[in-house]
Formats: C-alpha cells, structure tokens, sequence
C-alpha cells in the first residue's frame, strides 16, 4: 500500500507542477523505422537498465557487504543474460499477445452490445486464471499445513478466486456504468478494516498475501488491457480514467473474501477441515 | 508468489527457520545438473507459464466460438505472442534462479551477526531492485505511458513504486524483529492511501490502486519474502505463531 501512497503522490506532482508541455516522444516510436536485428538489439539494451539494479545489488552485497568472491561467476552471468533476454521477450510477447487479445476481447464484447456477457467474460477470466495460478497452489497448502483453524487448501483456493472473479466483475461493472473509481475502491476498503477488526488474528497478514499472488504477470497485462480497451470504447469514459483500477478490485476482493472464509470457519465448525 | 515452495526448501518452511550458509547454499538441483539438467529445468518452467496462459486462451476461445463465431483478427500472431511470453518469463526465472535467487540467503547471516543496518539496506536493495525488474509492472507501465500521451513517464512510475517497495521491506522487517502487529499497520497505512486519494487527481488514482497491486509478483515475492520469513526474530518472539507473522512483508 505505500506504492499506492507514493504513486498518488507522483500523480499530483505530474498533474499540478510538471508543465503540461509535449509529450516526449518515446524511444520505441522512434525505432519503429529501423532493420529488425538492430531494433531488437537496442530494445536489448534499454533492458539491461531494468536488471541493472539487481546485478548491482547481488555484486555489492556478494564483495562489499561479505568481502567474499562470487562462487561461480559463469554460472551468475550466464543467469544474468537470461534475465535480460527473457524479460526483453516477455515485453515483446506482450505486444504481440497479451495486450492486442486484451484490446480485442474489449472491442469485440462492446460490439455486441450486451452487458451480460461482458460481465461473463470477466467473471470467466477472473476466476479460472485463479485457479490455475501455481503460486496460489503453493500458498494454500502452505496455509493449510501451518494454519490451527482448519483451513483446507482447496476450499482457500476456490473462495480467492471466487473473490477475483467477484472484484474483477465489480470492476468491469464500474467502467460500464461509470461511478468515481475511488468510492468504490474506499467503500471495499472500509469493508476490509471492518472484517480485520473482527476477523481471527491469525488469518490478517494471510488474507493480505492471498490478495497479492493472484494477479500474475500473465493476467495483469491482460485485464490492464481489458479495463482499458471497455474505457475507451464505452462513450463518456477515459481510458486514463477509468480503464485502470481492475487490478486493484483483483487484490482487494480476495482478502474480503479470505476474511469472510475464515469468519466462517471460526462460527460454523463443520466447514472445518478434520486434522488427518 | 510463483515457485515460492519449490525455491525456498528449507527456507520458507515451517521450521525452516534455521541458518543457513546462505551465499555458499549448495543447491544441487539446478547448479550441478549440467545442460540436460537445465533444458529440463526450463522446460518445467515453460510448462508452468503454458498452464498459467492456458485458462485465458481456454476463456477468449470459448467465447470466440460460441458467442462471437468468428476468429480474432490475426489469431496465429497472438498465439506466437502468448508463447514468446511462456518463453520469456521461463528464461527469467530460470535466470534468475542462477544469478539471484541465492542471494536471498545473505539475509540469514546478516542477523547472525547483529548486523541491523546491513539487513535493512538489504532490504531495501531487494525490495527496490526486484520491483525494477518486475514484468507485470513493466507491463502497467507501458499501458500507463501509452495512453497518459506520455505525461506519465513509465520509467519513473516504476523508480517510484521500487523505492515505495524498498520502504515497505524495511518496515517489514522492523515488524518481524520488533513484532509490531500487522494490523495496526495495514489500517494505519489503509488510511493513508484514503486520505491522498481525495488530494489526487482522480488520473492517477487507478494506476496507483493497481501499482499496489502489482508489485507483489514474481521477482519480489520469490525474492524477498523468503527471506523474510527465513529472517529469526531476536526479540525473544520465536513462539510468535508463524501465521501471524511469517507471511510476506509485502502486504
């Protein structure tokens, strides 16, 4: 929540106190004119200033901080360029892939005209790109094995992705129907100040953990471009407005419903999972 | 949180909460395997972002047959975008489990020696360098650039959500050694949030609801709450429930 805080504060200063002046051009437009090898080679290079930080980080630490040699140099750099290609693919992939397939759906379902489907579609996306997400695997049996209240890792799994499909539904349906985006991020957020008060303890920073492995890096670019592409094809929406917002309805809605679950299991003991 | 029990055995387990010689961490399944043992271990990544693309394609096709009928424009371009994407996150993170990953555990050997200070820097690095190479991030960085015409410059949003990213490390692992309650925390910071919204303009609300959520991705998670939860506490507070406290710090 402090990148929230900060992002906030970064979107004051751009909007109040930087000059409204041209938009720079960006490097990647410019590009767009040259041979394939050498536009691939540059968009290469822009990379290496994204891993920059980590090979820094993992090289001052390794001398400075321990005085110690790298253990296997080869084996570092090697990983080190697969870094850098693969987040250059990854990017790459997103252009041609993930963003075009987020802006179709956007367009085709607008063009059919019914707000039913387009809430479907949502609810379909949010929910089975949950449940297929490994991390969410990984943290659920985790929960269940060192939980005392009888969590059951299944049970956990469906009701977080009950709960993205529940906030990415809500989401889609603010943009159709338009509404300030924060009354209804504040009104989910004063629910889960309500819920923390009266959930369990032990379930809080889980509940908060939960709501931040379901949106991976293979869903957010679609349901950014998904949000975006509904914002500028439904009349009297900005897409900078209000094509944002769904991936926060995506981290808010699972830790309101991981909160009711574990309420739940607390009133009503025969949801509880048996120790085996 | 991806891989999250394959990568910290020992580390992210219930008890696990040893030291252990992190930087020098023999880790035989990756390091000594050799090229076949490489191609294998990619190959099960790629798997891995196969199945995480899978459940979209199975959607978007569903609803191109049955309700569209008709075939998205340019279906084999997207369908070699999606797999560059498999690709691509497979090569990062098998990258990064041989160049980063074993960093993590300097962590451990920080609070063996006392050494405060050097853990919250650490902290911060990691928090602030992972969250620079954060996919999903670039991702909502670039969308974010394209249709601000600019205004909004995505390399900065992401220097800003790094350094927020860093703070949020360091204060999480003054929690785990102080035992401040989470709660408290959460409402406190939730409040916060509430407040700069009604002075924000109301461009930069989504994007910056949406960078909360964002952040707590692949690099991150895999790199810094492992370590968090492999960070003891030296309060005295070993009999805090790991429940309560073990999770990430990223919250």
């Amino acid at each position: 929540m402090v990148p929230m805080i900060s992002v906030q504060l970064y979107g004051i200063w751009v909007y109040s106190f930087a000059d409204a002046g041209a938009a720079p051009a960006s490097g990647s437009e410019a590009s767009a004119d040259l041979p394939w090898l050498l536009e691939h080679l540059l968009g290469l290079a822009e990379m290496v200033r994204d891993v920059l930080p980590m090979v820094v980080v993992v090289l001052f630490f390794q001398y400075v901080a321990l005085r110690r040699r790298l253990p296997n140099p080869v084996r570092v750099t090697v990983g080190f360029v697969m870094v850098l290609v693969g987040l250059y693919a990854f990017v790459v992939g997103l252009k041609m892939g993930l963003f075009p397939l987020g802006t179709q759906m956007a367009e085709q379902l607008i063009e059919r005209g019914a707000p039913a489907l387009i809430l479907l579609f949502a609810l379909l996306i949010g929910f089975a790109t949950t449940m297929a997400e490994p991390a969410l695997v990984a943290i659920a049996e985790q929960a269940e094995a060192v939980s005392p209240a009888g969590i059951s890792a299944a049970a956990l799994r469906l009701v977080v992705a009950a709960g993205v499909a529940a906030g990415i539904t809500l989401g889609v349906y603010r943009i159709l129907v338009g509404g300030p985006l924060h009354y209804f991020i504040m009104a989910s957020y004063v629910v889960v100040l309500l819920l923390v008060l009266v959930a369990p303890r032990y379930i809080v920073a889980l509940a908060f953990d939960l709501g931040g492995v379901t949106t991976s890096e293979v869903t957010v670019p679609l349901i950014t471009a998904l949000g975006i592409g509904l914002a500028s094809a439904v009349e009297g929406r900005s897409a900078l407005i209000d094509g944002f917002g769904l991936i926060a309805f995506a981290s808010i809605f699972p830790i309101i419903a991981v909160l009711l679950y574990a309420m739940a299991l607390e009133n009503i003991p025969r949801l509880r999972k048996e120790p085996s | 949180m991806r891989g999250w029990h394959r990568d910290t055995r020992g580390a992210g387990r219930p008890g696990g909460d040893r030291p252990r010689d992190g930087s020098r961490a023999h880790r035989p399944r990756d390091e000594d395997a050799g090229t076949l043992g490489h191609l294998v271990h990619f190959n099960r990544e790629f798997l891995r972002a196969l199945r995480n693309l899978l459940p979209i394609v199975a959607v978007v096709v569903a609803f191109q047959l049955l309700v569209f009928q008709r075939m998205p424009d340019d279906p084999w371009r997207l369908v070699l975008g999606l797999l560059i994407v498999g690709v691509g996150i497979a090569l990062f993170l098998q990258g990064l489990g041989l160049s980063v990953f074993p960093v993590g555990n300097l962590a451990n050997q920080f609070t063996r020696r006392g050494a405060l200070g050097l853990l919250l820097l650490f902290g911060f690095a990691i928090g602030f360098a992972a969250v620079v190479a954060e996919p999903a991030l670039i991702a909502v960085a670039e969308q974010a650039e394209l249709i601000s015409e600019g205004r909004i410059d995505g390399v900065v949003l992401r220097l800003v959500v790094a350094t927020s990213v860093g703070l949020v490390l360091v204060l999480g692992v003054l929690r785990l050694l102080r035992g401040w309650a989470v709660h408290r925390l959460l409402i406190g910071g939730y409040v916060v949030v509430l407040a700069a919204t009604f002075v924000a303009p109301p461009e930069i609300v989504g994007l910056a609801y949406d960078s909360g959520g964002v952040t707590t991705n692949v690099v991150t998670v895999r790199w810094s709450p492992r370590s968090g939860s492999g960070w003891p506490t030296r309060s005295g507070a070993a009999a805090r429930s790991r429940t309560a406290s073990g999770w990430s710090p990223c919250a």
